[in-house]
């Protein structure tokens, strides 16, 4: 996967050592790009970079603040700058699920951190190198991953549901105002997956009806190829633009 | 002039001091910079992000406490982060201004310094006991985590409160290079690119290392600023080849002039890709690219207050400071701004430069500086003869 420049694309996704993640990280790096992700605990991050040779695994922890700007400094060291950050990390708020009525304001707290101030945060951060990326012509991208929680009002799914509700409204802003950036801001929402925060949403799921996530991670590389294909077009009126 | 009390991102009502071609100085705030550019002007920022560049350890031979500030590299590339300049400080803080921080220990080639999770050796002193080239030994990745997550950035002692690194990076930081925050940019903010290009002038960047501003040791100070890489895109160089004859270009920082300077050729076109930024631009710099700086609120005598007298002579800039003083401007990294075009009277030597030149140049950029030359020149003479100074008084 490279842009118009022949250039590797560099990717940074959050939530990176499980489900959606890593087989978004497997996915993109088979497609030739350069990958850093992001998880929580050392151990698990090390683990999947020992083994992947173009992906830089860092510690951080997106619900925090004073981990945001050391994860974006280890973004930019590994890659050199940035083309596309997927915001996949994610909390489901109170485990087991529970009515609204019996969810603690700290997990609620705990989801909206995970869900829409890290993604929030993140990508503030990261702006100037997604603005940057713009200029040079490489269309630069983020993907919030979303859910069907965040559109359905599914009981029991409240501190999820909203909060990705937010963080899918946060991104229709966003784009709107990068547009003239040329920076793109968009939702994925990957359906039910067979996936660690499934099983800890629905215990009991029959897991031979949920989807792979690898099917996922095809799809969601889909639309950032489909991005960077966009480019192509795009560019050549930029040249226009620069040269009337 | 009165230092800032606490880190912020510039306010709207922040001010923006104006010295005009003519050399008339003029008050405005923040909010009114997009005003001052006009359509078909390029305005071109620094786009670096600021490093967690403070380092706090032990010097390992003695066991003594230092704090190792990163000052310099040869090179942008991510991956060429082991060696470092470094300005080596004592036992202490930010609290203490660092005109009074203890020395260091005597440091030596071979030196092992132990700062959080990382060890480096200091490989040689260099011009000043304490500036040192050092190399740190891990991996280039837990460098990068090293850095991240246990630096800090660089503390102010006329700061109230310690800054975190979010504190130090403009809302364009991109690549994190910077040693201290490329603070002119902090003039800038998101809503105001976008209206700057709703008035068809254009923005565009570069990347250039801004080095440390003092270090409280005027022989150290005195080596500033140390040679600093840059990166032009090629983007940028694109966009000021196309624009010359069009508007100005505006430059945010000296950074951004330093670094355009470095890259033009004689014609004035611009050499993109990566440069080191050598020497210091002052009253004998014929600048060749840029015609107007937004920079911070300098002291005479600092190398960006002379960086300024290429753009001015000292009679507007000694205006400049008056007014300043007279309305209480905030100096430093947090605190006011000042927009200074280059002078009608640079720009007339300029013009002769620019003839020997002027088939590169569109004609109606040479016809209207020749206009400018003889109106301004016969103002000049007539300021000479009356024995006032300079263009305009202060407004």
């Amino acid at each position: 996967m490279t842009n118009q420049h022949s250039q590797p694309l560099r990717v940074a996704i959050t939530g990176g050592t499980s489900g959606l993640g890593l087989a978004l990280v497997d996915e993109l790096l088979h497609r030739g790009a350069r990958v850093a992700f992001v998880a929580r605990h050392r151990e698990p991050v090390e683990r999947a970079a020992r083994i992947r040779a173009n992906a830089h695994g860092i510690v951080g922890d997106v619900s925090r603040k004073q981990d945001i700007h050391p994860i974006a400094i280890q973004v930019l060291g590994a890659l050199g700058g940035l083309d596309v950050l997927v915001n996949n990390a994610s909390s489901l708020g109170p485990i087991p699920l529970v009515p609204l009525g019996d969810t603690e304001c700290e997990d609620l707290e705990l989801a909206l951190a995970t869900n829409v101030l890290g993604p929030f945060r993140l990508t503030k951060a990261l702006l100037g190198s997604l603005a940057a990326s713009a200029r040079d012509g490489r269309h630069p991208l983020v993907v919030n991953v979303s859910s069907d929680a965040a559109v359905n009002g599914y009981p029991t799914w409240g501190a999820y549901g909203a909060s990705k509700a937010a963080l899918r409204h946060l991104s229709r802003i966003w784009d709107e105002e990068l547009s003239g950036e040329d920076i793109r801001v968009t939702s994925f929402d990957p359906g039910d997956m067979d996936t660690p925060l499934h099983a800890l949403a629905v215990p009991d799921a029959d897991r031979s009806t949920l989807k792979r996530p690898e099917a996922a991670a095809r799809e969601l590389a889909d639309v950032i190829e489909a991005r960077n294909q966009h480019a192509t077009t795009d560019d050549a009126r930029t040249v226009r633009e620069v040269f009337q | 002039m009165s230092p800032v009390g606490v880190p912020t991102q510039r306010t709207a009502g922040s001010r923006l001091l104006v010295v005009d071609s003519d050399g008339a100085v003029t008050d405005h705030t923040r909010a009114e910079f997009p005003g001052l550019v006009r359509s078909g002007d390029l305005v071109i920022a620094n786009d670096a992000a600021t490093l967690p560049a403070s380092l706090s350890g032990f010097h390992v031979p003695t066991g003594a406490a230092v704090e190792v500030r990163l000052a310099g590299r040869d090179s942008l590339s991510p991956e060429r982060v082991s060696s470092f300049a470094a300005v080596v400080f004592g036992a202490g803080d930010f609290r203490t201004p660092t005109e009074h921080r203890p020395h260091p220990p005597v440091l030596q080639p071979g030196d092992a310094l132990q700062l959080g999770p990382l060890r480096a050796d200091v490989v040689r002193v260099l011009a000043h006991p304490r500036l040192i080239e050092m190399r740190f030994q891990q991996s280039v990745e837990a460098i990068w985590e090293g850095l991240a997550r246990y630096g800090r950035p660089i503390q102010y002692a006329h700061l109230s409160q310690p800054l975190e690194i979010g504190d130090t990076w403009t809302r364009i930081a991109s690549q994190p290079v910077a040693f201290e925050p490329p603070s002119a940019t902090f003039i800038l903010d998101w809503a105001m690119i976008q209206l700057l290009r709703s008035r068809r002038a254009r923005f565009a960047t570069l990347t250039h290392a801004a080095g440390i501003s003092s270090t409280g040791d005027s022989d150290l100070d005195r080596l500033l600023p140390f040679e600093e890489p840059y990166h032009i895109p090629s983007s940028t160089a694109a966009l000021i080849d196309t624009n010359r004859g069009r508007g100005r270009v505006i430059a945010v920082g000296t950074t951004v002039v330093r670094a355009l300077e470095h890259a033009a050729r004689p014609d004035g076109t611009i050499r993109s890709g990566n440069g080191i930024a050598t020497g210091r631009i002052g009253p004998l710099t014929q600048l060749r690219v840029v015609d107007a700086i937004v920079s911070g609120v300098h002291e005479r005598g600092t190398s960006h207050y002379e960086l300024l007298r290429a753009f001015q002579d000292d009679a507007a800039l000694a205006r400049m400071e008056s007014e300043a003083e007279a309305r209480s401007y905030r100096r430093h990294e947090f605190g006011d701004s000042v927009f200074v075009e280059r002078s009608s009277f640079t720009l007339i030597e300029a013009v002769e430069h620019d003839e020997r030149h002027r088939q590169i140049l569109p004609p109606p950029l040479v016809a209207g500086r020749l206009q400018g030359r003889s109106r301004l020149a016969g103002h000049r003479r007539a300021a000479a003869a009356t024995g006032r100074g300079g263009f305009g008084g202060v407004s």
